[in-house]
Parts: C-alpha cells; sequence; structure tokens
C-alpha cells in the first residue's frame, strides 16, 4: 500500500474561499458525490420495486417475456460496463501517480466501452421494434407466436405481456441516459485531462464522475440478471 | 469574534450591483433573496387561486366559475402552495441566508449546485404554469391514476415541472448535509449547533432520501400518458393504488420537509423573545431527527380507503400515532422555555406562539385522523382539509412570517415597522381561525372536500369561512407592505437588535460578503443568556 | 476541521483482481441461470448480483478505505428502498382477493 503526496494548499489546485484547503474541499466533494447517489439509489430502485412487485404477481409473464432477451449480449455488456469500470478507476490510479498519458489512455477506453455498450442497446432495440415489440400501447408483435402467447397470458389471468416490455424500455431506457451523462461528464474529464488539470494534487472531478460512472455499472450488475436472466 | 462591520461599509447586498450579478451570485444570502422573491411570487399566485376557491364556495351553486374551472383551479392552488411555496419556503429562503451563518461557514459547500437549485425551481415553475395553455391540470395535486393518465390536458407539463422542481429540493437538501457535516466552525460540535440547523438538517435527509421517488413516480406517469406503459393502469394490468405508495412514499416526509424547518424557526424565536436558553435541547434536536425518521414508515395513512389492505392500513395506523411523541416533546419544550423568561412580545414572538396554538390543534387533529376507523369517515372530507392548513398555514406559514420578521434586520439592516407587523399578525391569526375552524365542522358534517358545489346546510359555514379567507388574504398584503416599506425605508439595524446569541448577530447587518471578517470560533452553546 | 486522511492508493494488483473477480462471479451467473433452482433462482442470482456489487463498492468505489460516513450514506439509502418495498408488497399480500395469503 502506498501514499500519495498531500494534496495541500500550497502548490496545485487552488481550492474555493470557504473551503479551509484542498483537501477539504476534496472530502466535502466526495460527500456529496455520495449524497447525489444516495438520490440515484432510490429514484432507480423506484423502478426496481415496481419491477419485483409485479414479478410476484405475475411470474409467467415475466418469465415468457424474457425470452425475447439474449442474455448473451447482456453478458455482453456487463462485461463491457465492468471493464469500464476498471479502466475509470485505473485513470484515478495513474492520475493519483501522475501519470497523464495513461489517465488519458484510460478515459478513452472508458468512453468506448460506453460506446460499445450503447451501440449493443441500439442492436437489441431495433430488433424488438423491428418484431413489434414496442413498450406500453404500440406493442404489436408481428410473429403470431408472440401474439398467441399474448393473448394466452390474457386469458391466463396471467398479466399482459407489454407490460415486461414496458418495464424492459423503462428501466434500460433510464439507465442508457445515465450511460449518456456518465460518457458527457467523462468527455469533460479528458478534455481537462488534455489541459494537464489534473495530477496528484488534485483529481476531484475525476473521483466524483468516477463514482457516479461506478454506480451506472452497479445499476446494470442487477438489471441483468433481473430482465435477462431470471425471467 | 467579529463583531465590527467591514470598514467599507460593504456587504453583501451593495457589493455588487446589477441584475447579471443577482443572477450568477454565488453567495448564499443572494441566493437566499431570490429564493424569498421566487416563493413570495408563487405564494401570491397560490393564495389567488385560494381566493378564487373561497370566492366560488361563498355559496352553493355557480357563484363565478364551472367546475371543470373549479377542479383545475383547486389543482394550480395546491400544486403551487405545496411545490412552489412551502417546501422550499423555509429552508431555501432563511435557511440559505442563515445556515451557514450559523454555523460560522463561509458559504454553503457547493455555491454552484446552490445556484442551480434556484434555476431548478424556476424552470420547473415555469413549465407547470405552461399547463395553463393547454387546458390547464384537473386531477388535483396528488395526481392520481388512472384519471391522471386519461385526462386530456396539459397535465405532464405539470408533471415535468413538479419533477424538475424536485431537484431544487433535492439539491438544497445534499448541499445542507454537506454544509453541516463538513463546514462548521472550530468548536461548534453537533451538540453545539442552533436548532435551526438540526432542523434543517433533519429536513436536508428527507429532501434528498425521499425527493427521488417522487422524481421516478413522476417519470413513470409521464412514460404512462405518454406510451401507455401500464404500471398504474389497471385496464392494462397496472395497480393505481401502487401509484399512491409510490406518491405518498416522497409525499408524507414532504409535509414533514414543510414543517421541520417551521419548528427550527419557532424554536429560535421562543428562545431569542424569552431571552433565555431552550428548555431540552438534546430532546429537541433528537425529535427532529426522529421525526424525518418516522416519516418514512407511516405514508399509508393517506391511503387507508385506497383499497390499500386492512393489514397494511392497521401497520400504518399504529405508526403514524407514533410520530406525535417527538412533535409533542417539542411542544411540552417551548412552552417549559417560555416559562419565567424574559418575554418580549414583539411580532416575532406573537408568529411563534401562534403557531403554538395552531400547530397544536393541527397536529392533535392529524392523531385523530391516524386512527385508521375515524379516518374512514374523515377521508376526503374538510376536516382533512381543516387538518392540513393548520398545520402548514397555521404552523409554516405563521413561522415564515417570524423568521422573516426576525431575520429581516440581519438580512437588510433594517427594522420593520412594529406595529404594522404586529397588525399583520392580527389578521393572518383571526383570519386564519375564522377561515378553517369551521371546516373541521364541515368535515364532521360530511362536506366533501375537492368539490366544486355542496349541499344547502353547509352554506352557512362556508361563507364564515370564505369572509376569514379575505381577512387572511388582507394580514399577508399588510405583510407584504411592511416587508417591502421596511426594505426601502426602514430604520437602520444595529448588528444585534434583539440580544440574541447565535453566531448570525455576531457580524454586521447586513453582514459583508464573506459572513464574518475573522473566522469564528465557538467555545459554547448556542443559546448561553445569563 | 479538516480531515487527516492520507489520500490511499490501491495498488494495481488489487485493481486487476477485482476485475478477475467480477468477470468470474459474471460467468457464474450466467451458469447458474442455465439450471433451474426454482424458487431459488432469483435468490441466487440476486446473492452473486450483491456479491459482485460488493466488490465494485468496496474496491472501485473505494469504500472499503474510505471514511465511514460515505458507507452509511449508502446504506441508508437501501435502507429506506427496502421500506418502500416492504410495506407496498405488505399491501399487495394482504390483500383479500386472489393472491392473497390471507
Amino acid at each position: 500500500m502506498s501514499t500519495a503526496n498531500h494534496a495541500t494548499a500550497h502548490g496545485g489546485h487552488h481550492h474555493a474561499h470557504h473551503y479551509d484547503s484542498a483537501e477539504h474541499e476534496y472530502n466535502t466533494s466526495k460527500f456529496g458525490t455520495w449524497l447525489f447517489l444516495a438520490t440515484e439509489i432510490l429514484m432507480f430502485g423506484g423502478l426496481f420495486v415496481g419491477y419485483i412487485l409485479f414479478h410476484e404477481k405475475y411470474p409467467e409473464m415475466f418469465h415468457d417475456g424474457s425470452t425475447f432477451l439474449n442474455w448473451r449480449l447482456g453478458a455482453l455488456n456487463t462485461v463491457v460496463l465492468l471493464i469500464s469500470s476498471l479502466t475509470m478507476a485505473l485513470s484515478i490510479y495513474y492520475a493519483q501517480v501522475n501519470k497523464k498519458n495513461l489517465t488519458l489512455l484510460n478515459l478513452y477506453i472508458t468512453l468506448g466501452c460506453g460506446f460499445i455498450f450503447l451501440i449493443v442497446k441500439y442492436i437489441e432495440y431495433t430488433h424488438k421494434f423491428h418484431e413489434g415489440l414496442y413498450p406500453g400501447r404500440w406493442f404489436n408483435p408481428t410473429e403470431p407466436e408472440v401474439q398467441e402467447m399474448a393473448k394466452h397470458l390474457l386469458d391466463q389471468g396471467h398479466g399482459h405481456l407489454n407490460m415486461y416490455f414496458s418495464f424492459y424500455f423503462t428501466m434500460t431506457g433510464l439507465h442508457a441516459s445515465h450511460v449518456i451523462t456518465g460518457m458527457g461528464l467523462i468527455t469533460w474529464l479528458i478534455v481537462r485531462t488534455h489541459r494537464s488539470e489534473f495530477g496528484p494534487q488534485y483529481y476531484t472531478p475525476l473521483e466524483c464522475v468516477g463514482l457516479f460512472w461506478h454506480l451506472v455499472d452497479l445499476i446494470w450488475i442487477y438489471l441483468f440478471p433481473l430482465l435477462y436472466l431470471i425471467g | 469574534m467579529a463583531t465590527a462591520a467591514a470598514p467599507s461599509g460593504k456587504n453583501y447586498l451593495n457589493e455588487k450591483s446589477g441584475l447579471w450579478s443577482w443572477l450568477t451570485t454565488l453567495d448564499h444570502k443572494r441566493i437566499g433573496i431570490l429564493y424569498m422573491i421566487a416563493v413570495m411570487t408563487f405564494f401570491a399566485i397560490g393564495g389567488t387561486f385560494a381566493m378564487l376557491i373561497r370566492l366560488e364556495l361563498f355559496s352553493v351553486g355557480k357563484t363565478i366559475m364551472d367546475a371543470r374551472t373549479y377542479n383545475q383551479v383547486m389543482t394550480f392552488h395546491g400544486a403551487i402552495m405545496v411545490f412552489m411555496v412551502i417546501i422550499p419556503g423555509i429552508p431555501a429562503f432563511l435557511g440559505n441566508f442563515i445556515l451557514p451563518m450559523q454555523i460560522g461557514a463561509k458559504d454553503v459547500a457547493f455555491p454552484r449546485v446552490n445556484l442551480m437549485s434556484w434555476y431548478c425551481l424556476l424552470i420547473g415553475a415555469s413549465i407547470a404554469f405552461f399547463s395553463l395553455f393547454y387546458n390547464g391540470v384537473d386531477t388535483g395535486w396528488t395526481f392520481y391514476t388512472p384519471y391522471s393518465i386519461t385526462t386530456q390536458n396539459g397535465t405532464i407539463m405539470m408533471v415535468v415541472g413538479a419533477f424538475i422542481i424536485g431537484f431544487s429540493s433535492i439539491l438544497t437538501g445534499l448541499n445542507f448535509i454537506a454544509t453541516v457535516h463538513k463546514l462548521r466552525a472550530p468548536g461548534m460540535s453537533f451538540w453545539r449547533m442552533p436548532l435551526f440547523i438540526w432542523a434543517l438538517y433533519s429536513t436536508a435527509l428527507l429532501q434528498v432520501l425521499a425527493t427521488p421517488v417522487l422524481a421516478i413516480t413522476l417519470l413513470c406517469l409521464t412514460v404512462e400518458r405518454v406510451f401507455g406503459i401500464g404500471i398504474f393502469d389497471p385496464k392494462l394490468g397496472g395497480d393505481p393504488v401502487l401509484f399512491q405508495h409510490f406518491f405518498w412514499f416522497y409525499s408524507h416526509p414532504a409535509v414533514y420537509i414543510m414543517i421541520l424547518p417551521a419548528m427550527g424557526v419557532v424554536s429560535e424565536l421562543i428562545v431569542a423573545f424569552s431571552h433565555k436558553t431552550i428548555f431540552g435541547y438534546k430532546a429537541i434536536a433528537l425529535s427532529s431527527v426522529g421525526i424525518a425518521a418516522v416519516s418514512f414508515f407511516v405514508w399509508g395513512h393517506h391511503m387507508f380507503v385506497s383499497g390499500q389492505s386492512e393489514v397494511a392500513g392497521i401497520l400504518f395506523s399504529f405508526i403514524t400515532m407514533l410520530v406525535g411523541v417527538p412533535t409533542a416533546i417539542k411542544v411540552f419544550n417551548w412552552v417549559a422555555t417560555l416559562y419565567k423568561g424574559s418575554i418580549r412580545f414583539d411580532s416575532p414572538l406573537l408568529f411563534a406562539l401562534g403557531f403554538l396554538f395552531l400547530f397544536t390543534i393541527g397536529g392533535v387533529t392529524g392523531i385523530m385522523l391516524a386512527v385508521i376507523g375515524v379516518d374512514v369517515h374523515f377521508h376526503d372530507t374538510y376536516f382533512v382539509v381543516a387538518h392540513f392548513h393548520y398545520v402548514m398555514v397555521g404552523g409554516t406559514l405563521m413561522a415564515i412570517m417570524g423568521g422573516i420578521y426576525y431575520w429581516f434586520p440581519k438580512m437588510f439592516g433594517r427594522m420593520v415597522n412594529e406595529f404594522w407587523a404586529r397588525i399583520s399578525f392580527v389578521f393572518i391569526f383571526v383570519g386564519f381561525n375564522v377561515t378553517f375552524f369551521p371546516q373541521f365542522i364541515l368535515g364532521a358534517m360530511g362536506m366533501p372536500r375537492r368539490y366544486y358545489d355542496y349541499l344547502p346546510e353547509y352554506e352557512s359555514l362556508n361563507k364564515i369561512s370564505s369572509v376569514g379567507a379575505w381577512t387572511i388574504g388582507t394580514g399577508f398584503l399588510v405583510g407584504l407592505f411592511v416587508i417591502i416599506h421596511g426594505m426601502l425605508k426602514g430604520e437602520k439595524a444595529g448588528n444585534n437588535p434583539w440580544g440574541a446569541k447565535t453566531l448570525e448577530w455576531q457580524t454586521s447587518s447586513p453582514p459583508p460578503h464573506e459572513n464574518f471578517l475573522v473566522q469564528p470560533v465557538v467555545t459554547a452553546g448556542p443559546y448561553e443568556y445569563r | 476541521m479538516e480531515d487527516q486522511q492520507h489520500h490511499h492508493i490501491i495498488p494495481l494488483k488489487v485493481y486487476f483482481s477485482v476485475i478477475a473477480l467480477l468477470l468470474v462471479l459474471t460467468a457464474i451467473t450466467v451458469a447458474a441461470a442455465q439450471v433451474n433452482f426454482g424458487p431459488w433462482n432469483t435468490v441466487i442470482a440476486m446473492a452473486i448480483a450483491s456479491i459482485k456489487a460488493g466488490f465494485v463498492l468496496a474496491f472501485f468505489m473505494h469504500l472499503k478505505y474510505d471514511n465511514k460516513l460515505y458507507v452509511a450514506v449508502f446504506g441508508t439509502a437501501l435502507f429506506f428502498l427496502i421500506v418502500l418495498y416492504l410495506f407496498s408488497w405488505l399491501d399487495t399480500v394482504t390483500r383479500i382477493g386472489v393472491n392473497s395469503i390471507l
């Protein structure tokens, strides 16, 4: 275990006037970020609660719905996000040991992983749309077997098949919007890193955006089994 | 301890001038004033809707509007008052101004986030008001499904507006939690913080933890309207009661967001105007956190007749009654503080005393409603309307008025006209009781709420209630003039006109940009009156 | 008022061990999904997901080495989320109707 130099007030980043030191600002910023993550947990969590409650009510419908998801693509996306979490953490590591180029490389890889994730999602979504599996009132399956499945579920009192896709699109859609936001933030970090704004004395934005990005990964860690595997 | 004014006479008001310097300020004091202006404006609009309601309900049958319009008016009154006035009212206005000063800090933890939270309020409010161009909203501020899914009007706009306003609340709470943990002056332990800070901290916990659930609820409602996703729609296998679970999981803690800061203000007022330390500091401090914590477990008491199970109802009923305990502790401790104090009946204290009386009535009727068997009769009647107006207006609004008059000299360096301030109190206090006490009786007699029309036997009490409304309106108008006159022509105030002990009074009125010329070092509790 | 915390740097070795573990756990969860454990399916999947989440939180998000206050923030959010679920579930499961346990 090694330690960095103290991030002290002299030299490097100039901290805001109402803080005693750069260290003080760093700790407060981290705390603030965690508070923000708490809000995200409760917001996304609401969707998870809704999902679990309806899953308990209509287990057959959720099982049938999940057969439409490609677990290989889901697993690929899981691996992609896990790796992006690694590279995000590594970008902070390299800032802590003053290696700007490696910081940049890892940020670029993280961004790239985000792109791959979105591309896979795009493939999944368009595939579903092609088969008429739209969310909500526009659910209109083109395949007769799917129409039959939906009718069968409804007749048996096992719920409406389109509810499954409502949850699928809402949850993955909200998650994807956070991936996009994260990528925007990472791009901002890349610009600032190019400008040599970060180093062992100051890397607070890397840390805070990193925490957000890890949260995005955490949510997917739960979304993947819930949507793709359990059904 | 810094006591002198900044030598150049510069303070946060005159330091930089021009509208742009205000709209881009990062100074928590200026942001507090920006919130004051926004909240007072929204209060005037929401209050106008209230006057329209009471005008319509003055007599049986159509008085000035048709039923469709009435439903919109009552929705806007509720939504504006809840989201744009009472929730931000004390934390974002008085809290923003006073919190950093009371803990000896130079600003809140995240000044830019603070400014952003104000813009969230403004943008969200604008979008919500925009719904007026699309036939308004007629669902009531609670947006219950399935009606809110199908009603053809501007519901989405108000829902999106409320979503954005929610972020204003979240960001304020986040900022305050970080500030209280990280920016207290040397020597200020948690047990030396003023009670207003404990109140704001407890409120902030609710803002951060509860509001996100409102966010997802409103998001789901929007997606439900646009895409028909069917989580809340029974026709699609959804559960409308689930909407209510999600909605009230936030909205019950929300009412504590509304009242906890008010209780914090009352603690400050009672201490300052009895010139005596608070009775039971730790009990009041911990009761604030306790109320915040328990508030998460009681939301189903809004849903006793919704189709929620009886088992859940009984559980929620029981836990709700518990919330009366920490609340009562506060009331007893405030009265004990007044006892043998050196009391000055200045206008801020009048509002604090008014709070004690009115909030107690509101709180006790809340316990009555907590009893599930009683609520079956009172739910959706005027009894409930009276209950929540007693706690929100008789409680929070009284505290805001008292807080404004109390901290006015600190904020503006001037005193308000005490005579007219007291007049405003009399009109507000008397008017309030005349408006809302009859509504307890109307509710017990069975008059439903949110109804455009009513049976003839309810008419006389409704007339009395409407006259009361005009009286309160007068009181608030007088109050507005008191405030404006005070800002422009009030007698100049010293640093500490009330002789209070908390840190904000140890610096000049108005304070300099940095709050204190010298970093305060705290060596004693907040209310060391000897 | 400032914390005297040294800025702890997690060694590369730890990062790479964690990612390896996470990938292995992902493989396990996929494999486990091929087998039908009946009502235990959900429990197993959620358990594995929680272990993965734990590693991300502890190491990538630094919680193991940080101020316990951050754990408290995270834990509190999770706690109240569970409250939302629990009471809503209690309602839906005790309604006198088709799926009631009463």
